[in-house]
C-alpha cells in the first residue's frame, strides 16, 4: 500500500513538471499567440491589446503561478485558438489517441508474442526463420514510413479510409453505423504503429523465452514426461512473460511518440495532433493542457505495467519493489 | 548478419560523399515540363529486342492533367561513363534530362535530392549522435565512478527524459525557438536538441560498465599507482565500455535521421529548398500526390536501408536455444 502511494506520488511530480515545463517553455519562446495570430504586419498596438485581453502581458512567474493554482484545482484555463476550455479539448482528444493507442497495442501484442514465442522456443526450421527475417524487416521500419506506406496502399486498392477517424455524417444512420465506420478507420493508423512495436515485443519475448529454455525446471519438466509444446505455452511462458511485461511501460513512450507521426500522417484527431497545433500557435495553456494528459497516461502505463510484472513473476512480490522501471521516488 | 550490416552502412555513406559524382543533375535545378517525372531506368534491350549499350528512353508526356508520362520507346538515348565528372549521364542531353528515379512536384531530379539529402540528414544525425555520446560517456562516466549522491542525481535526470515521449520533448523544444531560421542553424539547433534527447541512452549503458570495473583490480591498482580520477575514469574505465558506446552509437544514428525526418515532415525542420530525406518527404504530406507518384517516397527507402543497417550491425549472435 504505502508502495502504491509512493508510486502515485511520483506520478504526479511527473505531471506536474511535465505541464509545467511545457507551460514555461512555450511562454519564454520568442513570439507568443498574438503574435502568431496576427502575423508580421500587424501593428504594435493592436498586439498588445490582445495580449492585454488574453492576460499574455503580465510577466512569466505571475502568469505561471496563477495558472499552476488553477491547475491544482482542475482548472486548466481556456484555449486560446479554439476559445474553448482545456480540458474539454483535450479530454476529447486523449480518448481518441487512447483508442488509437489501445487497438495497437492489442495488435502489436497479438503479433509479436506468438511469433516471439516460437522463435524464442526452436532454433531451426522455415517458420523462425521467416518470424525472424520479418521481425527485423519490421524492426527498421519506424511508425513515420508504415504509416505512409499504408496510405500509399490504401490511397492505391481503397480498402481502408486513407486518414480521418470518421466519415461525415456516419453517425445519422446510427451509433452502430457510426461505431462501425470509426472501426473501418481504426486499422490503418493501428497497424502502422503496432508493426514495429510488435517487431519489439517479438525480440523481447524471443530472448526471454530462450533463457526460460536454460532453466533447470524446463529439464525436470521435460523429464516429467510433459511434452515440449505444453512446456513452451504454458510452463515457460509465465516467467518468460517478465521482461515483455517490463517492456510494457516503458513502450508506451514510443507508443505516445509513435502515435503522434500517425496521427500527423493519417490525420487522426488526437493528443499529438491538438499538441503540434498548439505549440506552433504558441496556446501555451493548450499546451500545458496535452503535455498533463500526455504525462498521465505515461505514469498510469508504467503503473499497469509494473502490477503486470508483479503478477508475472511472483518473486517481485516478495521484494521491495521498486527495483523495476520507475525505481523508488 | 554484422558484415551485411556494415556493408549496406558504408554503401550509404559512400552514396552521400560521392553525391557530386553519382547524381546527374543538380539538386536544386527545376525542369519545369517534368513535373512528377517517373523514373527513367537504364535499359540495354531495345524495343525491338535487340541489345545495345546501356540507353534510356526519353519521357513523353501523355496527359498534362494528370502529369502521366510515357516512355517514347522509338528513341535511345545512350549514356556516356565516366565524363565531366559524372559517373553516368546522357549523351545527348539536348532531348531532355535523365531522371534515374523521377522527379517531384517542382520537377527536381529526385536521385539527385535522395543523394544529397542523404548529406543532410546523416550529417544532422552524426553530429548529433557524437553530441549525445560525450554527454552520455560523461555523465555517465562520473554517475558510475563517483557513485553515491552524485550517481543518484545524474540517474535520476537522465531516467526522467528517458521516460518522456521522445518526440515530444523535441517537437516542443523546437518549436520553442524561432520557427524560421538560416539553415546552418536549423541544422546545428536539431543536432543539439537531438543529444539532449539522446544522452541518456548512452549514460545508462555507460555507468552500468564503470559502476562494475571501479570495484575491479585493475581499477585498484591504477589507483594505488597514483593515478588521478580523471586518469582512472578515461583512461582506464571508459575503454571497458567501448562496445556498449559503439553500440549506442549505431542505435542513436538511425534514431536521429528519424527524428530528422519526423520534424521535417511536420514542417519544424528543414525548409523545402534544403535537400534532406525529411523535407523530401514533406511533400508525402500531399496523399493523393504521393499515392499517384509513390516514386516521391525513396527518401522512406533510404531511412529504412539504414535502420536496417544498424540493426544488422547490434544485432547479437542467435544463442544456443532449444
Amino acid at each position: 500500500m504505502r508502495y502504491l502511494a509512493r508510486r502515485v506520488i511520483a506520478a504526479a511530480v511527473l505531471v506536474a513538471v511535465v505541464s509545467s515545463g511545457a507551460l514555461l517553455l512555450t511562454r519564454l519562446a520568442p513570439g507568443d499567440f498574438a503574435s502568431e495570430l496576427f502575423g508580421a504586419g500587424a501593428s504594435a498596438d493592436t498586439i498588445a491589446r490582445e495580449r492585454a485581453r488574453y492576460g499574455l502581458d503580465r510577466s512569466p512567474v505571475s502568469q505561471y503561478l496563477d495558472w499552476l493554482g488553477r491547475a491544482a484545482r482542475l482548472d486548466f484555463g481556456v484555449s486560446l485558438v479554439y476559445h474553448r476550455p482545456v480540458a474539454e479539448l483535450v479530454a476529447q482528444r486523449a480518448a481518441n489517441t487512447g483508442l488509437l493507442a489501445l487497438v495497437a497495442l492489442v495488435f502489436a501484442t497479438l503479433l509479436g508474442l506468438p511469433a516471439g514465442i516460437i522463435t524464442g522456443s526452436r532454433r531451426r526450421g522455415p517458420l523462425p526463420t521467416i518470424l525472424r527475417g520479418l521481425s527485423l524487416v519490421l524492426l527498421s521500419l519506424p511508425s513515420l514510413i508504415t504509416s505512409l506506406v499504408l496510405v500509399l496502399v490504401a490511397a492505391r486498392t481503397q480498402w481502408f479510409p486513407t486518414g480521418g477517424m470518421q466519415s461525415a455524417g456516419a453517425w445519422d444512420a446510427g451509433v452502430f453505423a457510426g461505431l462501425a465506420d470509426i472501426a473501418r478507420h481504426l486499422p490503418l493508423p493501428a497497424l502502422a504503429i503496432a508493426l514495429p512495436l510488435s517487431a519489439m515485443i517479438e525480440r523481447v519475448q524471443s530472448q526471454s523465452m530462450g533463457d526460460a529454455l536454460e532453466m533447470p525446471f524446463t529439464l525436470s519438466t521435460l523429464a516429467r514426461g510433459v511434452p515440449h509444446s505444453r512446456l513452451v505455452w504454458r510452463d515457460a511462458l509465465r516467467p518468460a512473460i517478465g521482461p515483455v511485461a517490463a517492456m510494457y511501460g516503458f513502450v508506451l513512450g514510443s507508443l505516445l511518440s509513435g502515435s503522434f507521426v500517425v496521427e500527423v500522417v493519417t490525420s487522426w484527431p488526437g493528443l499529438g495532433r491538438l499538441m503540434y497545433d498548439a505549440l506552433r500557435a504558441r496556446d501555451l495553456y493548450l499546451v500545458a493542457g496535452c503535455a498533463a494528459a500526455g504525462s498521465v497516461f505515461l505514469a498510469v502505463g508504467t503503473l499497469l505495467s509494473d502490477l503486470l510484472q508483479a503478477w508475472a513473476d511472483p518473486r517481485l512480490r516478495r521484494d521491495e519493489p521498486g527495483g523495476t522501471s520507475g525505481g523508488p521516488a | 548478419m554484422r558484415p551485411l550490416g556494415a556493408a549496406l552502412l558504408a554503401l550509404v555513406l559512400l552514396a552521400a560523399l560521392a553525391a557530386p559524382v553519382l547524381a546527374p543533375n543538380d539538386p536544386g535545378q527545376t525542369f519545369r515540363t517534368y513535373l512528377y517525372a517517373p523514373p527513367m531506368r537504364p535499359r540495354l534491350v531495345t524495343a525491338d529486342g535487340r541489345w545495345q549499350p546501356p540507353f534510356v528512353h526519353p519521357l513523353r508526356l501523355v496527359s498534362r492533367l494528370e502529369q502521366r508520362y510515357e516512355e517514347d520507346v522509338s528513341q535511345a538515348i545512350p549514356l556516356t561513363f565516366f565524363s565531366q565528372g559524372k559517373l553516368a549521364r546522357l549523351a545527348d542531353e539536348s532531348r531532355g534530362p535523365w531522371l534515374p528515379l523521377g522527379a517531384d512536384r517542382e520537377g527536381r531530379d529526385l536521385l539527385a535530392r535522395l543523394l544529397f539529402g542523404a548529406r543532410t540528414s546523416l550529417g544532422v544525425a552524426m553530429l548529433a549522435t557524437l553530441a549525445a555520446l560525450l554527454l552520455g560517456v560523461l555523465a555517465g562516466g562520473v554517475a558510475g565512478y563517483r557513485g553515491g549522491i552524485v550517481d543518484e542525481g545524474i540517474m535520476r535526470v537522465a531516467e526522467f527524459v528517458l521516460v518522456l515521449p521522445a518526440v515530444y520533448v523535441v517537437l516542443a523544444l523546437r518549436a520553442a525557438l524561432p520557427l524560421v531560421l538560416p539553415s546552418w542553424a536549423v541544422f546545428s539547433l536539431m543536432a543539439a536538441i537531438f543529444a539532449l534527447v539522446g544522452w541518456p541512452w548512452v549514460a545508462r549503458a555507460v555507468r552500468a560498465v564503470v559502476a562494475v570495473e571501479r570495484t575491479r583490480e585493475y581499477a585498484a591498482a591504477a589507483v594505488s599507482l597514483g593515478a588521478g580520477h580523471a586518469r582512472v575514469l578515461f583512461g582506464h574505465l571508459l575503454p571497458a565500455c567501448r562496445g556498449q558506446i559503439g553500440a549506442q552509437a549505431i542505435l542513436l544514428l538511425p534514431s536521429f535521421i528519424l527524428a530528422e525526418a519526423t520534424l521535417s515532415y511536420v514542417g519544424l525542420g528543414f525548409p523545402d529548398t534544403v535537400p534532406s530525406w525529411g523535407s523530401m518527404l514533406h511533400e508525402a504530406s500531399n496523399v493523393n500526390a504521393m499515392a499517384d507518384f509513390p516514386w516521391t517516397l525513396a527518401p522512406a527507402a533510404a531511412i529504412f536501408a539504414v535502420t536496417l543497417a544498424a540493426n544488422l550491425l547490434v544485432e547479437k549472435p542467435d544463442r544456443a536455444a532449444w
